[in-house]
């Protein structure tokens, strides 16, 4: 097979960084190519010096595409090459339909006169191809994050791709929707489409790849040739430059006395108020637990994780909540955190952290109460709680002066736990305290769960990885459709009872 | 280059922003001073400038928590208006006492920003549309109010409002040597002694705030930059205030403006409610999540914001000494603009209390160096708006560079 695509040590410095120190990269015509690496290992940075975000001339080294030097002076460019990016962060029009969003850019006009019949024929046609059952003129809002990933795809299709690139395209997708979209790749391969894919989930770089490139620091650390059969640890090891045996860190398993409860819980939609997302839920969790909800996205995790925090979610919220044996109020967010719960949800960047602001301003906003007098803010206490939780989460920071938006994900994730463990909390609810970060980083937050635990706490874990439920919860409550459909005891619970349990409902 | 050099350098350009300001207000105040044949500097014209931008400042206070909130308030130019035209009614034709009038005044304007924050705050519905309409009724007020007529003249007690000054505390002696000294008719040694006291206070608390970094390891600004930025600040005070004392002293307006500066500078860094401002503005969705009333501090915002407007009113009725329908129009853009130029984000969040006042300082700098050299009003509007484009400009430009 000959190389579609040649990166010759690239190298790209930012102000006061090296991003890529000489990169090379490989791509034969044909095959599934994994690109995998801790976040901030350069992986996005290389993909953007590929698709001319970073124009030929910014950056040292060679692109050689499809036997030629390349230079790309932009997005445009590469994709009048048919090379096409599929970002993480979905870059579809909520507002308009299926098929205005696959040919925006690229109508099919006439004089600028849009022909909608043949736009939405061939929409039919593409949407067939990557195997979605919806009309050309659904609308993106009404989809799941799923099928806006399957119609990113149809609209790569339509512009005559060669090279389809997708940035972790599996990471807010549930299992079974992972799965579809594997297939649709090793399809597309089939159909003569190269592929990319970065991808944090290294069973799903085993299953659909055929090389692996593993990136660390900015460096080409290692190709792996994926259809030799490789393990998930021969990867692990190169992205983190260490041997990764036991990736959940062991915990003592000890169960103590009953911390929370919920009786009752019932909650309905906010805007179409007949709809109700939660169904009479009861739970509970003792000191030291950690339990685990699974479900599928969609099955109302979050929604009832919210609901139960200050009523942050829904409408005609009824149940009731215990700590310790007595009814606590919870009917909005600084009762809930002064009963004792912590939220931290599954969304940093919308919902977690003020981007734009420092690490200290970001650790200390959730209970400002500790570092002020009489409503005047205490500027070295302040430092004083950033600090230490920066050294008890082991954040890697300069300074707790940095904005937290520089951070990156495993990073952000610690400033907002540590956001919460400041407020001394004896339930902490993690809404997928994993999402988007690296193994590293996330061996270290389960490390931290485990301290949590070891404390007394109480944690509620919500999670789409099934892997990383089973590795760390005491028990697991099953949802589906808003209503638990189980409960397992670690002993009980693997993968299959899980599905079977959601599926049999 | 040596390493200090490289360490000023790296430090400008990281603080472009802070730095661009100052210096802007200074080249620009220079640049009149010069073409103007030093008229500019003259106490009288200086006592002027403060006279003439009061207002605007006050209200640029409000606006920045406003903005920094995430919200605007296009209704402050009426409602300053409408509060000074209540105050003659209640004054000239109904005889109320100054004492009496002014709390209701500022009730008035409290219950005005309470009314929009509520559809704001609580209804959730965008600023610019709320504070629209309230713009559009509180014209419609003044005139209803003031029945098309300008109502005046105040008594001498509201009138001291912005007009009065304060008076010498020292010898009259000490105030006559002075005089003589210095060559001008008169001397007021207190707002002397204060510019001194505020310079004085300047350098204490940026050697404090110094020693505090140092302390906690903090990189700060290397010292040539440091003793720089505290000279020009210091020695400028001491000169305005100078300029002052030569004149008639400290305008009544300038104390209240400088205490309320002073005040939400405080408030903006370092209380609680302050933070939970900038966390609303940064992000509402994160910062309800963390406990904070988002809704109420919005509504907060604009409570302020109408009782700094009827407090902007009053003094600018005062010093008109009469109270026309007209009073406010547009003043509204001059507020907003100040705020952007001193470096808020459209999108909330960031913004400094100290920012927006040099930004008012630099738009009333350029109204009144322009109108001494005899720029027409139309040529006026054209410089204006260019600077408001070219701060923000500049603000964006160093934003991406750094990016």
């Amino acid at each position: 097979m000959t190389a579609l695509l040649e990166m010759r040590s690239i190298t790209k410095e930012f102000p006061g960084v090296k991003a890529l120190d000489k990169v090379s990269l490989t791509v034969a015509e044909g095959e599934i190519h994994a690109i995998c690496g801790e976040n901030g290992a350069g992986k996005s940075t290389l993909m953007k010096v590929l698709s001319g975000v970073y124009p030929a001339g910014t950056y040292d080294g060679e692109i050689h595409y499809d036997g030629a030097l390349a230079e790309f002076r932009g997005i445009r460019d590469s994709e009048d090459r048919g090379i096409i990016i599929i970002h993480q962060e979905l870059a579809l029009v909520p507002q308009l339909s299926i098929a205005e969003n696959i040919f925006l850019g690229n109508e099919t006009a006439n004089g600028g006169v849009i022909n909608w019949h043949e736009a939405n024929r061939r929409t039919e046609e593409l949407l067939r191809k990557v195997g979605l059952k919806e009309s050309p003129t659904t609308l993106i809002d009404s989809l799941g994050v799923g099928k806006q990933q399957l119609v990113e795809i149809a609209k790569a299709l339509s512009k005559d791709v060669r090279l389809l690139i997708l940035d972790e395209p599996t990471a807010a997708l549930q299992e079974n929707d992972s799965q579809k979209l594997l297939d649709l790749m090793l399809e597309l391969k089939s159909q003569g489409v190269t592929s990319i894919i970065i991808s944090h989930k290294l069973g799903e770089v085993r299953y659909v790849s055929d090389t692996v490139t593993v990136i660390r620091d900015g460096m080409s650390v290692s190709t792996l040739d994926a259809k030799a059969g490789l393990s998930e640890d021969d990867i692990v090891r190169d992205m983190v430059g260490r041997d990764m045996s036991d990736r959940y860190p062991e915990r003592e398993r000890k169960a103590g006395d009953m911390l929370l409860e919920i009786e009752d819980w019932n909650a309905w939609h906010p805007e179409h108020a007949e709809r109700q997302i939660i169904k009479n839920i009861s739970m509970n969790v003792r000191a030291g637990e950690v339990v685990g909800i699974a479900g599928l996205m969609g099955s109302g995790r979050t929604e009832l994780a919210m609901s139960v925090f200050g009523k942050s979610y829904g409408r005609n919220i009824d149940g009731t909540v215990k700590l310790h044996g007595t009814p606590v109020d919870v009917s909005n967010v600084p009762r809930a955190i002064e009963a004792g719960l912590a939220y931290v949800t599954e969304d940093r960047k919308h919902l977690g952290l003020v981007l734009d602001e420092t690490i200290r301003f970001n650790t200390t906003l959730a209970k400002l109460d500790n570092v002020s007098r009489n409503g005047v803010l205490d500027s070295h206490a302040e430092t004083q709680v950033a600090e230490k939780y920066r050294e008890a989460l082991r954040t890697r920071t300069p300074s707790v002066f940095q904005k937290v938006g520089n951070l990156s994900g495993g990073n952000q994730q610690k400033v907002v736990l540590a956001k919460w463990l400041n407020t001394a909390p004896e339930v902490l609810i993690l809404d997928e305290p994993t999402r988007g970060i690296d193994v590293g980083a996330k061996y270290e937050i389960y490390a931290i769960i485990n301290e949590l635990s070891a404390e007394g706490k109480g944690v509620v874990m919500i999670s789409s990885e099934m892997p990383e439920l089973l590795g760390m919860c005491d028990r697991i409550y099953v949802m589906n459709e808003g209503a638990f459909v189980g409960e397992l005891s670690a002993e009980e619970a693997s993968q299959e009872r899980i599905m079977s349990l959601i599926v049999n409902e | 280059m040596t390493n200090s050099q490289k360490g000023i350098k790296a430090h400008l350009a990281g603080h472009m922003r802070d730095y661009g300001l100052l210096f802007a207000l200074i080249a620009i105040m220079a640049f009149f001073q010069i073409v103007t044949g030093g008229t500019l500097m003259r106490p009288v014209n200086i006592t002027n400038l403060f006279l003439q931008n009061s207002y605007i400042i006050i209200m640029a206070l409000g606006m920045l928590i406003v903005i920094v909130a995430g919200h605007i308030d296009l209704s402050v130019g009426s409602v300053m208006g409408f509060v000074g035209a209540l105050a003659a009614v209640l004054i000239v034709e109904m005889d109320m006492p100054v004492s009496v009038t002014v709390p209701i005044c500022l009730v008035v304007g409290g219950l005005i920003g309470a009314a929009q924050g509520y559809f704001v705050a609580f209804w959730r519905i965008p600023s610019f549309i709320v504070t629209l309409a309230g713009m559009l009724v509180f014209r419609g007020l003044s005139l209803w109010l003031l029945e098309g007529q300008s109502v005046g003249p105040f008594p001498r007690e509201f009138q001291i409002l912005s007009t009065g000054f304060v008076g010498d505390i020292f010898p009259a002696a000490w105030g006559t040597g002075l005089a003589q000294l210095f060559g001008a008719r008169n001397f007021n040694v207190l707002s002397f002694a204060l510019g001194l006291l505020g310079a004085a206070a300047v350098i204490q608390m940026g050697l404090k705030s110094r020693a505090r970094n140092a302390q906690y390891g903090i990189a700060d600004e290397p010292a040539g930059l440091f003793w720089g930025r505290i000279a020009i600040i210091s020695a400028a005070i001491v000169f305005l205030m100078f300029k002052l004392s030569t004149f008639r002293g400290l305008p009544n307006v300038v104390v209240t403006m400088g205490v309320l500066i002073m005040v939400y500078a405080f408030i903006t860094s370092r209380t609680v409610i302050g933070r939970r401002i900038y966390a609303l503005g940064g992000n509402e969705k994160a910062a309800k999540l963390s406990g904070i009333k988002t809704e109420r501090l919005t509504f907060l915002a604009f409570v302020n914001m109408g009782v700094l407007a009827a407090l902007a009113g009053m003094i600018f009725a005062a010093r008109l000494n009469t109270a026309t329908p007209k009073a406010g129009f547009a003043l509204e853009l001059d507020v907003i603009a100040a705020v952007f130029i001193g470096g808020a984000s459209m999108s909330g969040g960031s913004g400094k209390i100290i920012g927006a006042v040099v930004g008012a300082f630099i738009m009333g700098v350029m109204n009144n160096g322009m109108s001494i050299m005899g720029i027409g009003i139309d040529y006026q509007q054209v410089i204006k708006g260019l600077v408001l484009l070219a701060a923000v400009f500049f603000d964006v430009y160093n934003k991406n560079k750094q990016a």
